[in-house]
């Protein structure tokens, strides 16, 4: 088992998955409210990561990261480096590369909130954030923990974009995932085995939380 | 010596400042299909009943008001300050406009107590502030005691009364009631309605109340707007516009159930009566004296339950129409037996008790008088 590809995948899971909250929960709100259009293009370039081979993901992420992309160039006059091939170049391709999983729970949840509901506040002097705010998001709250653990889990075992923008760095971008697959390689399989069955674990008692989440009589929440 | 000579600031009557003017017009659909709400109105302090079957658009006039949906065009003013005008491209928000608006399903804040529903449309007072006012609305609509509870945990009359508290401890400049009772029965009605009079007696605001309940429209009403597809058909006091319909779809949703067309065969004016003659039949209808002229054709309404059936022709009767027929079909509506009776040719629905219809054992076939008093026939235009 090793340890420190476990650690490094928790981490990288973990500030994904939080960032994902703080970025998608905007993006799931105007997806949930705007009248635009042109919408259903956007909520389609959001799901692409969900049918896209991570190869290809990870590929296009590579090239906008490198030192020929004005991202790249821009991040490399800030920090002396480029993001290919560092654990930073990891957390942007896997927001991509689980935004979906965040924002589509977000943004259902946020639909499922009764009109009526935000029709009264507004009656009662909220405007339409403040409304969010108080009664949307506490309303939402399993919508967000699944989203939440979703990403999480969706991120601790992704494999093609990492090894594309990551490669291989012990301790800074080899994940669990990548470390099978070497030690199945190297045809360790006893070791290989274990670290698989810690990641099956995991994914299985996230999904647990999630589906528990959804369960009727906890329609709003168990707390209630 | 310096006096103080600046006059105190005019205290207007409430009454003339928080008048609600609406003249608007909006296409909506309902499952009947597309229609033109073009109403134009006036509502001063105190009730305005909006009556209507459903459907003839009076929730989409309140969304107008309250600034959920805008109309095509026209202009929504409140206490002379404009909500909306199409002409002058001015759309105050929803959440700008201190109207309180109460629906049927009363729309409560599932994970806030009621205190913390209540205490919602505070926002801009301090927290001790919204603590001393939202517990004063709860005493004065009698459910302080409900302040911890969520509103899953209280009962269907006690949530109605959480919603108006709700709306009415904001202070709104008019409010919109749209069938908040419906849900209820008639004592909690009662006592909620008694309860919403007071706190409108010291505040003063129109209010806008919809409803399509004839009773609620004499219980509630200083004036009533009658709504069809999407106008105002009527318009005035409760008894005027209700109890005398000059409009058949009045008629029909204030509980008419018969309504037929007569000819005017002659004028009493000494005895401020006419007879008429029903349908194309041959029986005569004395009626109440309106401006008619004999041939004209009117149409007259009779509530089911103003009609007296008997088994023998009745003597000594002041009624003052007395017509023989025979009973078609009976009909056990909940608790009331409706006689269909044909009297030469015009049908009469009759409303029985089930006690009456077995002390006359009435039956399909049987020969019968049909008592009808003058005053209880509402004329109106055909």
């Amino acid at each position: 088992m090793n340890w420190e590809a476990f650690w490094l995948t928790v981490r990288l899971a973990a500030i994904v998955s939080a960032l994902l909250i703080v970025i998608g929960i905007p993006i799931a709100y105007w997806l949930t409210y705007s009248r635009w259009r042109w919408k259903f293009l956007v909520e389609a370039a959001v799901a692409l990561p969900i049918v896209l081979p991570p190869t290809v993901l990870g590929f296009y992420v590579l090239v906008a990261l490198g030192s020929r992309s004005p991202l790249g160039r821009w991040w490399e006059s800030l920090t002396g480096h480029t993001l290919a091939f560092t654990f930073e170049g990891l957390v942007i391709g896997s927001l991509l590369y689980s935004l979906p999983f965040a924002v589509q729970p977000f943004a259902a949840s946020f639909g499922a909130v009764d009109t009526s509901l935000l029709r009264a506040s507004a009656s009662l002097g909220h405007s339409p954030l403040q409304t969010f705010w108080r009664i949307v998001l506490p309303l939402s709250k399993a919508g967000l923990v699944t989203g939440f653990a979703l990403s999480f889990a969706h991120t601790l075992g992704e494999f093609g974009v990492v090894l594309i923008v990551g490669g291989n760095i012990p301790g800074i971008t080899r994940t669990i995932s990548i470390d099978i697959y070497d030690q199945v390689q190297t045809a360790n399989y006893s070791s290989a085995n274990q670290t698989a069955l810690v990641l099956l674990v995991i994914s299985f008692v996230v999904l647990s939380i999630v589906y528990g989440l959804h369960r009727r009589a906890w329609a709003v929440g168990p707390w209630r | 010596m310096a006096v103080n000579t600046a006059p105190a600031p005019p205290s207007l009557p409430q009454s003339i400042s928080s008048e609600l003017e609406v003249r608007i017009r909006k296409r909506f659909s309902n499952p009947e299909g597309s229609f033109h709400l073009n109403v134009h109105f006036r509502a001063l302090a105190g009730f305005t009943i909006l009556f209507g079957a459903s459907g003839a658009g009076k929730t989409t006039l309140l969304d107008c008001i309250a600034g959920l949906t805008d109309p095509d065009d026209g202009r929504i003013a409140v206490g002379g300050e404009y909500l909306y005008d199409w002409e002058k491209k001015q759309n105050v928000a929803a959440w700008k406009r201190r109207i309180g608006y109460v629906h049927q399903d009363l729309a409560l804040f599932p994970h806030m107590t009621a205190g913390e529903n209540v205490a919602y449309g505070l926002r801009a007072f301090s927290a001790a502030e919204r603590q001393t006012r939202s517990r004063e609305i709860l005493e004065v609509f009698r459910i302080g005691h409900l302040r911890d509870r969520r509103p899953a945990q209280i009962s269907g009359g006690e949530r109605q009364r959480v919603a108006l508290a709700r709306a009415l401890v904001t202070e709104p400049r008019a409010l919109l009631l749209d069938e908040p009772l419906a849900a209820l029965d008639r004592p909690t009605k009662s006592s909620l309605v008694d309860d919403l009079r007071r706190w409108n007696q010291q505040h003063r605001v129109p209010i806008l109340f919809v409803t399509h309940n004839g009773e609620e429209v004499f219980a509630l009403g200083d004036e009533v707007i009658v709504l069809d597809a999407g106008r105002i058909v009527a318009q005035g006091r409760p008894h005027e516009v209700m109890r005398a319909p000059r409009l058949e779809t009045v008629a029909q949703l204030s509980g008419f159930e018969n309504i037929f067309n007569t000819t005017v065969l002659a004028l009493h004016e000494d005895r401020g009566t006419m007879t008429c003659q029903l349908g194309d039949g041959k029986v005569e209808l004395e009626t109440p004296l309106v401006r008619a002229e004999v041939g004209s054709r009117l149409r007259v309404g009779v509530r089911a339950g103003d009609l007296l059936l008997a088994t023998k022709k009745p003597q000594g009767l002041s009624a003052r129409n007395v017509l023989p027929g025979t009973i078609q079909r009976l009909e056990q509506k909940d608790v009331i037996i409706s006689a269909m009776v044909d009297c030469g040719g015009t049908e009469f629905e009759v409303h029985l008790t089930l006690a009456a219809r077995d002390a006359l054992q009435l039956g399909s076939g049987k020969s019968v008088w049909v008592v009808v008093k003058t005053h209880s026939c509402h004329l109106m235009g055909a």
